[in-house]
């Protein structure tokens, strides 16, 4: 992006994170901060997730009134906040990989990161009305 | 006068960490291994979300008939199998990160981490164990909680 040049004096360049580093302060720092935080929180999910779907092998009146917890508004919303997780973890996945692998990809790397949160927006856009049309029973 | 260090000599050995959790390449394969699993887990899950919570009625079509039809497919038990196996690898090496970054003292490290390969192994086995033992129609159960294709 087109920065506009700041003098090495001026009290703007002094806050700048040092060259070279891209995980201190600012999208770089913010965005692994997201990842972990995303991370952790998909972890516990998945752990519950499938202990729920275990029912299945105790019967199916078991899993369905489990399940059936799933479907009351509270759980939708809970089911919609992991599914942003999931979808930033996924797509800031890929910057991370591109940052890693791709020789311009750390010069990239915060443009990139408002490509992450643009795809995010639009994939949720697509995403939330349809599931809440599903939960709070629309049809 | 004060002397400065030379900032041309030779930097000093760097003190090694005083705690090694893992030898060799470990961390290396790790690495390599968060990108490559991560990269195929964007496919797995995404298309796991679709499948289950934006095609047809979403969520208030999931019941015991929906996972049966869906496992009477290989494709899809290879998919949950994969995907399973996967996001436990990943999730479980990322925790075990999180771990190391905040948990100081060797005791609570080595606490939590015993928990986290305890869930980690009991997850994997139980969810394996269910992805090959699951039976779509159970005999002792009411006929239209399962899926169509169970004929008493």
């Amino acid at each position: 992006m087109s920065a506009a040049p700041t003098a090495p004096s001026s009290p703007q360049a002094k806050k700048k994170a040092p060259l070279g580093t891209l995980y201190r302060g600012r999208e770089g720092m913010w965005s692994w901060v997201a990842h972990r935080v995303t991370g952790v929180a998909i972890f516990f999910f998945l752990l519950v997730h499938v202990l729920d779907t275990s029912l299945v092998r105790v019967s199916p009146e078991a899993y369905n009134e489990v399940i059936g917890t799933y479907k009351n508004p509270v759980m939708g919303l809970g089911e919609a906040g992991l599914v942003a997780a999931i979808v930033f973890h996924a797509f800031n996945g890929v910057r991370i990989m591109l940052v890693d692998f791709w020789a311009k990809g750390p010069k990239y790397q915060r443009v990139m990161l408002w490509i992450v949160i643009g795809l995010f927006v639009v994939t949720m856009a697509g995403f939330l009305p349809r599931h809440l049309m599903h939960v709070f029973g629309g049809e | 006068m004060t002397t400065i260090a030379d900032p041309k000599a030779p930097r000093p050995p760097r003190a090694r960490p005083s705690r090694l959790t893992t030898r060799g390449n470990t961390e290396l394969y790790g690495w390599v291994f968060m990108r490559a699993s991560g990269a195929l887990l964007i496919v797995l899950i995404f298309g796991h979300l679709f499948m289950n919570l934006v095609a047809g009625d979403g969520i208030s079509a999931i019941d015991f008939g929906f996972v049966a039809g869906k496992w009477a497919s290989p494709l899809w038990q290879i998919w949950d199998l994969l995907m399973l196996w996967l996001a436990m690898i990943h999730g479980t090496n990322g925790m075990r990160t999180v771990v190391n970054d905040y948990a100081s003292k060797d005791g609570t490290r080595l606490v939590l981490k015993g928990l986290l390969y305890l869930a980690f192994t009991v997850t994997v086995v139980l969810g394996t164990l269910v992805i090959f033992t699951f039976n779509p129609c159970p005999t002792d159960a009411p006929l239209d909680l399962l899926p169509s294709f169970c004929t008493a």
